[in-house]
Formats: structure tokens, C-alpha cells, sequence
């Protein structure tokens, strides 16, 4: 067992807990809720695209990309503040 | 030995660079050679012959008998390369070949899949991937079978990857058969047989580490031939050379032209596995049916993701934690070079036949002169297309020309007039899309009923080299009965690629993710989870599907995930919290997951 005591870890999972829980409410806005309204979205237009269509096209396949680039950041940045990173 | 080691490794981006730069010179001698006067076929069979090859050769050099690099890679492929295996791995014949048809037939309901297939990576990085590398397993039975224990879990594991898988890599096996007997001018039961040769040529000798490197450089392959001929066209048609961010232009010109041209009222005859367009292209369902049908059909492609065994075992192959989660932003990342591109295509596909300004639309032109265009006579001459003049005017319309969706990506070229060498290529690409996928899928199989059912359940004791060449007999068998499935043509009753998602998800997906972020979830929970959620899913399936029954809530055959997984969280809930928690080590071992530093947590050596 590698040797990182209990309350770091607590505190470690804490903040793995937290991380995840904010990554799935972007996904889950950008994966359904958009997609919901798209009818209403479509009367907008974004860079010359029914913004509707555009998000499913497009602009949800964007952020997911971000998202998940700025996830693997944080959670590298987490693990490092609480000294659980591998050694490099 | 083999001739891949370390140094192999650190010269990767010179490697592959060059693979590249030689591609692209092999490309530009096929338009040499077109213009020299070479016919079609002969330039299709050098483009399919000559890829093909080389992932052969990929395969032989990275050849191997040690168990590391056989199930793993030997777990040191850059998050990057691996983002492109993964990307590979994922996108499949269909994903290359059938893509865009269905967003130019479907619209906007069929973007649910998109969205689906990307978001799903999400799950993967927050939920799955890191923990899994941690946990240090081979397969993704060898994960369950160790968390919860008992050669019961390991079994059902093994089961659900095998119902998923395979239903998957008959489509694909299917498909590289289809391109094979295409560009190669064989009969289709022939082509099968030549694919599954080059399939097993790519994975039989070097396990995962070959599977890498030659998925690598078939994802080279299928961008290109996916992003070349969509940027052509758009130049040609004046949309300039990153055509994914201009076409909102053209949707909104195929908007005003479905109006005027009928778009939506329903064809008077009909084709066998043709369609006309009946769907209003950017229009979103306004009724809550059709948003209730996207949103389920995205959590079902999205689960179905991050459960399929044949993607998480990519994670499995880099050399950290920390590399496991960006690999899953890289593959993410070089996916979505693809999927962004597959709706401009549908689009500028579309404006080409509906726009009566452009030179090469179709619609509202007098049949006679539709039916002398080439590509008209050479899609119809097998089927793939048809044109009838159903209120006898004289004129075609919007309801009496049919075609299949795959005409999108294989026809295009020809519709705006690109050199043929654009079709070879096209072929090339679609090939390397299916043979990637079957290779993952394959493996995957291979290596859970090698690694989890022969070694951990019947023959503890096997030695290395036993253990490899037992991995290697059920690859080819596997693959020999994928091929003899493929080859009966009984793709009506074969199913949709979704379907795989469904079981994975209806089996896999709790288990997992409740093994790594519920430490109270136990061995009675997982065996109840993964059996109930497989029974009812499967269950619903037959009913919706060939029991007559009435769909709940809108969720069909393609969303029969929701039930197994419903099911499944359930019943796992349930008898885990009925039954004693988990023992200390099993604690022990799950607060070991959730750290990246430290050795993994199943024994490097097993």
C-alpha cells in the first residue's frame, strides 16, 4: 500500500469528487439541455448557423474537447497539491 | 527479438512524419499515373493493395512474445499516439462510410449520434480511464474480476464484452469485405476472407503492440481521405479551405430550397434499402418525442462509450495515470477532426444536388439528362441508387430520386467532379476505418477469453509462452467466425452497430464506474448488476424488436440501454447493500485506485 496517509487521502478524493462532479454538470448541459431547446436555438444564428444545429454539429463537439483537455489539468494539479502525483 | 524497442518510442514523430510525407507522395504518384492514362480499377486495387501492406509489415515488426507487450503495448505509448490508436480503434467503416448519409437523410434527430460518440469521452476521462491504468489490469474482466473477486464476476464480465464485441466486429468485418471486394474486384464472399487476412496479419503476432502501431498509422490514412476530399469540394465551390466553419451559409440555402422544392411529403414508390429525403435538414423537433428521442439516444451512445472493453483497454496501454487522462482528450481531439467534418460534408453533398444554380444539381432537371450522368448510371447499375418518374412529368423531383446513405461518402467525389484518384483514396481510407476497429475488437475478445476464461478461471498454472499461443488460436478463430457470420449476409438480422452500445452499457457500465467511486459496491452486487442488467436488456430487445411489443416511452430497439442499465444500478444497489461489505484488503485496494502515485494495484508480474 503506498505509503500517503488517511487524511490525505479524504481530502484527495474530496477534491477528485468535486472535479468530477463540476466536469459532468458542463458535460451535462452541453450533452442534453442545448440539445433540448434546439428548436428555440435555431432561431438564432451563430456565425451564419442555426445555432440548434450548430451546437449538435459542432459547438457541443468543441467544448466536450476542452473539457476534457482542462480536466486532465486539474485533476493533474489536484493530485500534485496533495503530493498522490506519480513521480515524474 | 523484435526490431521495436525504447529507441522506436523516442523516434516516434519522425516515424510517423515520414509515414506521412510517403503517403502523401504515393497519392500524388496515383494522380501521376491517372493522368498518365492508368484506368480506375487498377488505381483503386494499388490504393487498397498498398495500404493494406504496409499495416501488414506494421504487424510483422512489432511481433512479440512477451505477455507485457502482447496485452498492453508494454505500456508505454505516448497519450498522444494513443489518442490516434484510440481515434482509430473508434471510428469504424460505418463511422467513415455511413456518417454523413445519415445526417443528410436524418438531419438533425440523427446528430444525437455525433453527440453521442463524442460525449461519451467525457464519461470516459472523469470516470473510467485513469483508475483503470492505475488498477494495472490486461482486460476490463480482469478489473472486475479483481475488485469484486470470484470467478463468477470475472465470467459475466468476460460474457457481456464478448455479446457487445462481437455484434460489433461482424459489421466491421462486413465492411472491410464490402471495400475489398469493391477496390479489388473480387466476389464480396472473397473480400471478407482477404479483410479478416489483413485484420489478423495487423494483431496475430504482436498483440496490442501491434494493434497500436498499425492503428496509428490507419488513422493517418483515414483523415486523410476523409478531410481531403471535403476540403476540394468546398474550394471548388468557393467556400474556401476550412470549409467546417463556413457552411452555415449553405444550411441556411438548403433550408429556403427545401421549401421550395417539397422537401417532407412522402415518396409514391419505394426501394429496397433506398430512400428519398423526407426530413427538413436544421429543423429540431419542437414536440417532446423527437427531444425526449435525442437525449436518449445520446445517454445511450454515451454509456454505451465509455463501457465498450475495446476502448478502455487503450487506456490501458500508457506509460502513467497522468498520460491515461490526456490520451482520452488526444483521442477525443483527432475524433472530432473527423466528426466535424462528416456534417459539412452532408451539407455540400446536399447543396450539389438540391441547388439549381449549381452545375451539378439533379433536382428539377429532366430525368433524361440526370439519368446520362455517369455517376448516375454507375450507382444505379449496383443498386445504390434510383430514379423514377413517378407523376410521369418528365422532370425529377425531390421524392422520386432514392439512394443509399453510404452514396454520400463514396459518391461525392465523382458528383463534383474529382479526379478518380479521390475515389481510391476514399477506398483506402474506409478500409483502414474498419480494419482498425475490427483489430481492437477482435483483440479485445481474444484477449478476455485467453487472459480471464483460460488463464485466471480454467488453467491458473499456464506458462507465458502457452498463454500467447492460446491467445493467438482464439484470435483466429474468433476472427474466422466473424468472417463466416459476415460472409451469410444476414445483415437483417445482425442488427445495428448501436445495439453494441446497448449491451456493453446494459452490462458493464455500473459495474464499473460503482467499482471505482462506491467502495461499498460488492461481489453479490456487481454478479446482480452485470446479470439482471444483460437479462433485461436483452429481454426488452427481443420484445421491441421481434416480440411485437409497444415501446415504452419512445425507447426502442436503439435505446434498449436505458432498461439494462436501469436495471442493472438497481439490482446492484440493492443486493450490495442486502449482503456484507466488502472486506478490508478489497477497501484497501479501491482507496489504491483513486491515487495515481504508487505500483498498480494488480501485481505487475500476473
Amino acid at each position: 500500500m503506498t505509503n500517503v496517509d488517511q487524511s490525505t487521502r479524504e481530502a484527495h478524493w474530496a477534491k477528485t469528487k468535486g472535479l468530477m462532479i463540476t466536469t459532468l454538470i458542463v458535460w451535462f448541459i452541453f450533452s442534453y439541455l442545448v440539445h433540448w431547446f434546439a428548436d428555440g436555438l435555431n432561431s438564432v444564428t451563430f456565425l451564419g448557423f442555426p445555432l440548434g444545429f450548430y451546437m449538435s454539429a459542432q459547438g457541443s463537439l468543441v467544448i466536450f474537447v476542452v473539457l476534457i483537455f482542462w480536466f486532465a489539468r486539474r485533476q493533474h494539479a489536484i493530485d500534485t497539491e496533495h503530493g498522490v502525483a506519480e513521480e515524474e | 527479438m523484435s526490431v521495436i524497442k525504447g529507441d522506436f518510442i523516442d523516434n516516434l514523430p519522425k516515424v510517423y512524419g515520414l509515414y506521412t510525407g510517403g503517403f502523401l507522395i504515393f497519392i500524388l504518384l496515383m494522380a501521376i499515373l491517372e493522368q498518365a492514362g492508368v484506368g480506375a480499377d487498377t488505381i483503386g486495387i494499388l490504393f487498397v493493395a498498398f495500404t493494406v501492406v504496409i499495416y501488414a509489415a506494421i504487424g510483422w515488426l512489432s511481433r512479440t512474445m512477451q505477455v507485457d507487450a502482447y496485452y498492453v503495448a508494454g505500456r508505454q505509448v505516448p497519450a498522444v499516439f494513443n489518442g490516434m490508436a484510440t481515434a482509430a480503434d473508434w471510428m469504424s467503416g460505418a463511422s467513415f462510410v455511413a456518417l454523413a448519409g445519415g445526417i443528410y437523410f436524418g438531419g438533425h434527430g440523427y446528430m444525437a449520434f455525433i453527440v453521442g460518440w463524442t460525449g461519451g469521452y467525457v464519461l470516459v476521462a472523469a470516470l473510467m480511464a485513469p483508475y483503470l491504468r492505475k488498477f494495472g489490469c490486461y482486460t476490463v474482466p480482469d478489473f472486475i474480476g479483481t475488485r469484486y473477486g470470484g470467478n463468477l464476476s470475472r465470467f459475466l464480465a468476460v460474457l457481456v464484452l464478448v455479446i457487445a464485441s462481437f455484434t460489433y466486429v461482424t459489421a466491421q468485418i462486413n465492411a472491410t469485405g464490402t471495400i475489398a471486394s469493391r477496390a479489388l474486384q473480387i466476389p464480396f464472399e472473397v473480400g471478407v476472407w482477404f479483410g479478416l487476412l489483413g485484420i489478423l496479419l495487423c494483431s496475430m503476432l504482436g498483440g496490442m503492440r501491434a494493434v497500436t502501431w498499425t492503428q496509428v498509422a490507419q488513422y493517418i490514412v483515414l483523415i486523410i481521405a476523409y478531410v481531403v476530399p471535403v476540403v476540394w469540394m468546398s474550394n471548388k465551390q468557393g467556400f474556401g479551405l476550412i470549409p467546417q466553419f463556413v457552411y452555415g451559409d449553405a444550411i441556411m440555402r438548403i433550408g429556403e430550397l427545401e421549401t421550395l422544392i417539397g422537401v417532407g411529403t412522402q415518396p409514391a414508390e419505394a426501394f429496397p434499402g433506398l430512400k428519398a429525403l423526407t426530413v427538413p435538414y436544421y429543423e429540431a423537433g419542437t414536440d417532446f418525442a423527437s427531444k425526449w428521442k435525442f437525449v436518449t439516444l445520446v445517454f445511450c451512445m454515451m454509456a454505451g462509450t465509455a463501457s465498450l472493453p475495446h476502448i478502455l483497454m487503450r487506456y490501458f496501454t500508457t506509460p502513467s495515470v497522468k498520460a491515461a487522462r490526456q490520451s482520452v482528450a488526444w483521442s477525443l481531439f483527432f475524433i472530432f477532426l473527423l466528426y466535424f467534418t462528416a456534417p459539412a460534408l452532408a451539407t455540400f453533398t446536399k447543396l450539389q444536388l438540391l441547388d439549381p444554380s449549381l452545375a451539378t444539381s439533379i433536382i428539377g432537371k429532366s430525368i433524361s439528362e440526370v439519368s446520362a450522368l455517369d455517376w448516375i448510371q454507375k450507382w444505379s447499375a449496383v443498386k445504390m441508387l434510383a430514379i423514377s418518374d413517378a407523376n410521369g412529368d418528365g422532370i425529377l423531383q425531390i421524392t422520386e430520386f432514392f439512394m443509399r446513405g453510404d452514396i454520400v461518402v463514396l459518391a461525392t467525389p465523382e458528383i463534383a467532379g474529382l479526379p478518380y484518384v479521390i475515389s481510391g483514396l476514399v477506398a483506402a481510407g474506409g478500409m483502414a476505418a474498419a480494419m482498425s476497429t475490427a483489430d481492437g475488437l477482435l483483440l479485445a475478445i481474444a484477449n478476455a477469453l485467453s487472459h480471464d476464461l483460460y488463464y485466471k478461471i480454467i488453467d491458473p498454472k499456464a506458462d507465458t509462452k502457452h498463454r500467447l499461443i492460446v491467445a493467438r488460436v482464439l484470435l483466429i478463430l474468433i476472427g474466422g467466425a466473424g468472417a463466416f457470420v459476415a460472409s451469410l449476409k444476414l445483415t437483417s438480422i445482425l442488427g445495428a452497430v448501436a445495439w453494441a452500445f446497448d449491451f456493453a452499457m446494459s452490462g458493464l457500465f455500473f459495474p464499473l464506474v460503482l467499482g471505482v467511486w462506491w467502495k461499498r459496491a460488492n461481489r453479490q452486487g456487481a454478479i446482480a448488476g452485470m446479470f439482471f442488467g444483460l437479462l433485461a436488456g436483452t429481454a426488452y430487445l427481443y420484445a421491441v424488436r421481434w416480440g411485437g411489443m409497444e415501446p415504452w416511452l419512445y425507447i426502442d430497439h436503439l435505446r434498449f440501454g436505458i432498461i439494462g442499465a436501469s436495471v442493472s444500478l438497481v439490482a446492484m444497489i440493492v443486493v450490495s447493500l442486502a449482503t456484507a461489505e466488502p472486506d478490508e484488503e478489497t477497501q484497501r485496494m479501491v482507496d489504491e485506485v483513486r491515487i495515481p502515485r504508487g505500483e498498480s494495484v494488480i501485481d505487475s508480474r500476473h
